[in-house]
């Protein structure tokens, strides 16, 4: 295969303590190599930011709830579709791309791993088939487990093993990554129209709360030893005042211990956490919880997070916290789908406007980013934006330079029509700290991929490591004016996806040869647990058990995670 | 004001898209910078001195061009598209998406136009003469921001769907107007000076219906408020007041409920409901007959049948309707 | 001997049944008997074996109206030029075949520049419409089973065309919280005529043909307890409809059904968009979804990846080399009678029984191409007809069901002897007009 010398960049690799360094990175057989032969291909990338590919921990870009989503907006692709190209498929979508769209762009942005956030089991199959189709980019996707018939009943009767059991098994069947649980026990109490806010609201008919479920999760997690820990949304997302609701959901977590051989240290991470840290007892007295809430992540080690920022554009929230988006279609009154899945989830999505000229979205946007300019920790607090939730993923070049540029921050805040309003009820205003290039590449590349357990094959430039790497023509020591860091994030010079050049200069040249991310935990036989998934099957879900299982071939280039969790 | 004039020189097999036929694209290029512009066929791209002569030249900036075009422009798509200002008149009729996103100008067209014209309009001046076809000023599917501000006049009738999602802006029709009329609208005026078909203001949030004709069946869930003097084209007339649609959110301003209402003329009130009866499609007892004898030593297949009663007779029949029609046959 | 193959999809409606026991001959090559399927599904399998009506090779129309046999490669080489020479070929269907098929035919029509729909434009085109402008509150069919006590049927006759929806989902399953089956649930059909699905309704309500809509905005101002105009509402009297109002609101959880008595009837998908605000409108109250009766068993499949791959699930339009969508103007029937269309390819559906004769007409006037495995309305009047193997019986592939959930059909005997499957035609299509396009 190709050899490749990417010579002169300023490097800033975590995983071998680069910090803009001036070093070559050599690229051998798709991985990265400590040197090559004379007949490498020479880039030059003097003056220029070289890092790992990055790696996209939570993002809602296949499956049945974003294809909804694409198909009952055909407005969002009205004036922006971008027609074929010479190696490319068109594409088209503003918030919600198509997936040829998804894969080149993330691609020009120097993403080259991106986890699918929620996968409802029973449409799995519609997942993979997605991501199949979305070009270059390695995927995997998280079944949801939160609000799962299964789940319920075992942990309500303390059967760990029976819980670990069918959480192997539903990782294999719908070929899934990660234990992800979003509104536990909420979304299954939407069934009847209803909700869990706090957790300990106790889920209809269940009797198992969602301190309950995530405390189950947690050790079951811990217990199967699984690459990633559980990756939560928490109860009463949106809502003024639920800081409290995350924090007894963080607490859950404390001081507990992580379990596994991918070099993985924390037990939870928490998603979208912007949407998460809210004071105030409604809209008026809506204020800025940032402060509480990465007080909290900065003392207990064990916890990841990400930011979920709001971009301040006119988006789509698409969740499977299927009560919220109710609830948010009767404050905007614009057009809501909701999908209930039998036995597993629930799920919704509604179009939303980011006014910044609205108060409540300018503190918003400003919750964003204070938990990113207060984290202590970048390895261990990760930019996102929910996409499409708080924005499209394609904006995340603008949240780098608004963590990068103080300037950037204050223009913002003084053009916003309530701008005294924002300001008193945030503390972005008197946060003057500027994210280095270094904690950049903490919180895209190296923390997620270690968050993830993936940290020996991806966000980083160590020997061995796959060779994902991207060229931006940037230097840290010579930006006069914020938007170089916009301009040069959204179109890198040149990204390498295992070892294959799939960007050069901002342009798309190849689709690569993406893979498919999954975990196989192996257990231990256990009969109970196949009577029960043969009986619910039999008596309440609408499909046959037999029709349920994610078949190969709708995972062509599979990258099996192996663990040992006997 | 510079005039440029397109006349056409050919009409083409299938249908132009022409979204360049438009002040802004036509400013500051002479004749021949116009004729090399884009005119698109399918698949296939072309030019506008393909299929019209240009004579002229455009303004300095678009207010300053006014646009002529004459000939058979009855499958011209497009033309006036995202127009700021300026003028284009013209002389025939056109096809869909006239005056598309419009924002300023004037367009004036003297003869009818298809569907979709004046989609998504925020501002200007859209005149038609002749008929409007469907979806006049509405809103692009799933947007519901329809048309915000600008004015639409069709002299003539205008078709279903008229004014979906408005939010603002007026538009009035000469004649009488099909189904559907103001659906989901949340502001703006529409003024109809026929007589309107039906689910008048269906689902209305905001906004004010003017029908000076009829209004064939109004929807159950307006309600009659009384009769009131309401001026229009600068005189006060004496219109029923409907308030509604009653089945639709509605907001509040300092604790009253703000409807969506209509005003009927009090000369042509809403009558008895008359029976809307969609198109029937059968055959009379001689046709039938006919058909018995043509295919009476054979086994023809339901298309064979769909298809000799859609030349003999006219009639559009359903391929169940002709099974059932068989099964009677054979009985 | 025989073989016995279970858990079979059934290729028929939108129900995708998925529980079928399917018994073909030990060389796997004939179906000998179906069990669970309802008549026309096992129909569909049995009537597939029966070669002796099975056409096994293409066949291109003569100038004296007689077709002759072509080879495989032939139909491919008419297919290719006829795409890669028109200036707006529109290729339809879709709806009949799997996923696998689809995708591949929407490359060759981004690479051609052409149309591509499904049969949602005469179905439920209008639904679709309709949720683009209002959304729709659903659940899978499995919820309808486990939880639903109040079950609408507007403008549909399940018991004719959706046959085993009643039993396996909507009305006699015992579910999870629906152990009592039937007994608990109060069932509403809104139909203008009295058909069998009605015999069985707690409430039939006869709508005056033509006036769903205003009975539908009446049914939301009702559940407000709004004041209504008029003593009959669009031919139920106006008790009736509070009545019948108080029921799906005293429900715990609800669920309408509707088909093409609502989505092509005057209004068409403005009738949809208030059926589903009324179904918004009841979550203020209590627990309601809608799902839509899909037809084809595939056409909700088509509309998926339409959606992932172009943005929009049926009548998109690809000549301008991105992607555009309008119903009313990129549709397929408004194409053919607009005469905007120069040449035709269909795939997995019969316009030719479906389309008005305006539009048939046009199709025989045109260049045109048929895959279908059997001699259709629509191959009787296309150029070149090409069968290929039936998918869900022949050959496997993703189909997905009326709510969205994806099963994936199995190959259940083979298939005639060199016959070829739509992906296999289509990627030797895909093949040739890449090649043309080179050049």
């Amino acid at each position: 295969m190709s050899e490749y010398i990417i010579k002169n960049g300023k490097v800033y690799d975590p995983k071998t303590g680069l910090k803009g360094d001036v070093s070559d990175v050599c690229i051998k057989d798709g991985k990265i190599a400590d040197k090559v032969s004379s007949k490498a291909k020479v880039i030059d990338a003097k003056g220029k930011t070289v890092m790992a590919g990055a790696v996209e921990i939570h993002a809602h870009v296949a499956g049945p709830k974003v294809n909804e989503g694409r198909n009952y907006r055909p407005e969002d692709k009205l004036f922006t579709y971008k027609p074929t190209g010479k190696h490319t498929r068109m594409a088209g979508g503003f918030s919600i791309p198509t997936t040829f769209k998804t894969g080149y762009e993330y691609a020009r942005m120097g993403y080259t791993t991106v986890m699918e956030a929620a996968m409802p089991p029973l449409y799995a199959r519609h997942v993979h088939e997605e991501i199949k189709d979305t070009p270059i980019i390695d995927e995997g996707a998280f079944p949801v487990f939160g609000n799962n018939w299964f789940v319920f009943e075992y942990l309500k009767n303390n059967e760990m093993d029976n819980v670990c059991a069918y959480i192997s098994w539903l990782l294999k069947t719908t070929k899934g990554y990660a234990i992800k649980i979003v509104n536990p026990g909420g979304s299954e109490a939407w069934g009847w129209g209803e909700n869990c806010t706090t957790v300990n609201d106790p889920v209809p008919y269940f009797d198992i709360t969602p301190a309950e479920i995530v405390k189950g999760l947690l050790t079951a997690n811990e217990q199967l030893g699984l690459p990633h820990s559980i990756h939560i949304h928490s109860n009463n997302l949106g809502n003024p005042g639920n800081i409290e609701t995350t924090l007894a959901t963080l607490k859950i977590a404390e001081g507990v211990r992580p379990n596994n051989k991918f070099g993985r240290e924390q037990v939870l991470h928490h998603t979208h956490v912007q949407f998460h840290s809210y004071k105030g007892d409604s809209w008026g007295t809506f204020e800025s919880g940032a402060k509480e809430i990465a007080d909290y992540f900065n003392k207990n080690k064990n916890m990841t997070m990400d930011l979920g920022c709001v971009t301040l554009d006119e988006t789509t929230t698409m969740t499977a916290d299927g009560p919220f988006e109710h609830h948010l279609t009767s404050l905007n009154h614009l057009k809501w789908a909701n999908v209930d899945v039998e036995l597993e989830t629930s799920s919704g999505i509604v179009p939303y406007v980011y006014d910044p000229n609205i108060k409540v979205c300018a503190i918003q946007w400003a919750i964003g980013l204070e938990l990113g300019l207060l984290a202590k920790d970048p390895m261990r607090t990760f930019i996102t934006t929910d996409h499409p939730n708080a924005g499209p993923f394609t904006r995340y070049p603008r949240i780098m330079k608004w963590l990068m540029s103080d300037k950037s921050r204050q223009d913002m805040l003084k053009g916003f029509k309530h701008s005294d309003k924002v300001i008193a009820a945030t503390n972005l205003a008197s946060l003057d700290r500027e994210l280095t290039m270094f904690e950049i590449a903490q919180m895209t590349r190296a923390g997620p991929a270690k968050s993830l357990g993936l940290y020996d094959i991806f966000g980083g430039l160590a020997k061995g490591m796959d060779a994902d790497v991207a060229i931006f023509d940037i230097d840290e020591d010579k930006i006069k004016d914020p938007e170089q860091i916009e301009k040069a994030f959204t179109a890198a010079d040149c990204v390498f996806k295992s070892g294959t050049m799939v960007v050069e200069n901002g342009e798309i040249i190849s689709s690569g040869n993406k893979r498919t991310l999954w975990v196989d935990a192996k257990v231990p036989e256990n009969k109970q647990v196949e009577r029960d998934v043969q009986m619910k099957f039999l008596k309440f879900y609408s499909m046959t058990l037999n029709n349920y299982e994610v078949s190969n071939h709708y995972v062509p280039n599979p990258y099996v995670i192996e663990v040992d969790s006997n | 004001m510079n005039i440029v004039k397109l006349t056409l020189t050919k009409v083409s097999d299938l249908y132009l898209e022409a979204e360049n036929i438009s002040p802004d694209h036509f400013a500051g290029k002479t004749a021949q910078q116009i004729g090399e512009l884009h005119v698109h066929l399918g698949n296939q791209t072309e030019k506008i001195s393909d299929y019209f002569s240009v004579e002229g030249k455009g303004g300095a900036t678009a207010a300053d061009t006014k646009i002529i075009v004459s000939g058979a422009t009855d499958k011209v798509k497009y033309i006036g598209m995202k127009m700021t200002a300026g003028e284009i008149e013209v002389l025939g009729n056109t096809d869909m998406y006239t005056a598309g996103w419009m924002a300023g100008g004037k367009i004036h067209v003297k003869g009818n136009v298809d569907s979709f014209c004046a989609i998504g309009m925020t501002g200007g001046e859209f005149i038609v003469d002749g008929n409007a076809k469907n979806y006049l000023g509405a809103s692009y599917r799933g947007d519901w921001r329809g048309m915000m501000g600008g004015k639409i006049t069709v002299k003539g009738n205008a078709g279903s769907d008229t004014a979906t999602f408005m939010n603002g802006g007026t538009i009035d029709i000469g004649g009488n107007v099909d189904v559907h009329l103001a659906t989901h609208a949340e502001g703006g005026k529409v003024i109809v000076r026929g007589n309107a078909k039906g689910r008048v203001g269906g689902q209305m949030v905001k906004g004010d219906i003017f029908v000076l004709g009829q209004v064939e069946r109004m929807m159950p869930t307006y309600i009659y408020k009384g009769d009131e003097e309401v001026e229009l084209d600068g005189k006060k007339q004496m219109f029923q007041v409907w308030i509604g649609d009653m089945g639709e959110r509605h907001g509040k301003r300092k604790g009253e409920i703000i409807y969506g209402k209509i005003y009927v003329s009090s000369e042509g009130a809403a009558e008895a409901p008359v029976a809307r009866t969609e198109r029937k499609k059968k055959l009379t007892d001689k046709q039938l007959d006919q058909v018995k004898t043509i295919f009476k030593d054979q086994e023809p297949t339901v298309q064979q049948i769909r298809t000799y009663i859609y030349d003999t007779f006219d009639i559009d029949m359903k391929p169940m309707q002709i099974s059932r029609l068989i099964d009677g046959i054979k009985r | 001997m025989s073989k016995t193959v279970t858990d079979v999809i059934c290729p028929f409606c939108g129900t995708l049944c998925d529980d079928l026991v399917v018994i073909t001959d030990d060389e796997g090559k004939k179906i000998l008997n179906v069990e669970n399927a309802c008549a026309i599904g096992a129909e569909k399998f049995l009537h597939s074996s029966d070669l002796s009506h099975r056409v096994t090779r293409p066949r291109k129309l003569q100038e004296d109206g007689s077709f002759k046999e072509i080879t495989y490669d032939e139909a491919i080489e008419y297919t290719a030029q006829m795409l890669v020479n028109a200036k707006k070929p529109s290729m339809y269907g879709w709806s009949s075949t799997n996923c696998e098929a689809q995708s591949v035919g929407h490359e060759i029509a981004e690479i051609c520049g052409a149309l591509v729909d499904n049969t949602a434009a005469v179905c439920h085109g209008t639904t679709l419409v309709a949720v683009q402008n209002v959304g729709i509150p659903s659940c899978t069919l499995g919820e309808v089973k486990n939880r639903a006590d109040r079950i609408v049927f507007w403008g549909c006759n399940p018991a004719h065309a959706h046959p085993r929806h009643m039993s396996r989902y909507s009305i006699f399953p015992r579910g999870y919280f629906t152990g009592k089956g039937h007994k608990q649930r109060k069932i509403i059909v809104v139909d203008p005529r009295p058909t069998d699905t009605a015999s069985i309704a707690d409430v039939h309500l006869q709508v005056e043909q033509g006036y769903d809509y205003e009975l539908l905005q009446a049914f939301r101002a009702a559940v407000r307890g709004q004041e209504i105009t008029g003593d009959i509402i669009a031919g139920v009297p106006k008790e009736k409809v509070y009545e019948a109002a108080e029921i799906l609101r005293s429900g715990r959880f609800g669920v309408i059904f509707f088909g093409m008595g609502v989505t092509q009837s005057l209004g068409k998908d403005h009738n949809i968009d208030a059926a589903i605000m009324l179904t918004k409108d009841l979550n203020d109250y209590t627990k309601f979804s809608i799902i839509a009766m899909r037809g084809h068993y595939n056409v909700t499949g088509s509309g998926q990846v339409l959606g992932w791959q172009f943005g929009f699930p049926y009548a998109v339009d690809l000549t301008r080399g991105f992607a555009r969508y309008n119903p009313g103007e990129t549709g397929t029937i408004e194409v053919l009678k607009r005469k905007e269309i120069d040449a035709m390819f269909v795939l997995g559906s019969d316009p030719g029984a479906h389309f008005p004769m305006q539009c048939v007409k046009e199709i025989s006037n045109l260049p045109s191409v048929a895959i279908d495995p059997h001699i259709t309305p629509t191959t009787e009047i296309c150029k070149v007809h090409v069968p290929v193997a039936f998918v869900a019986i022949e050959v496997g592939g993703n189909c997905y069901r009326m709510d969205n959930v994806p099963i994936e059909a199995k190959k259940v005997v083979e298939p005639p002897e060199g016959m070829m499957t739509d992906t296999e035609f289509l990627k030797g299509v895909l093949k040739r007009v890449k090649e043309l396009k080179e050049n």
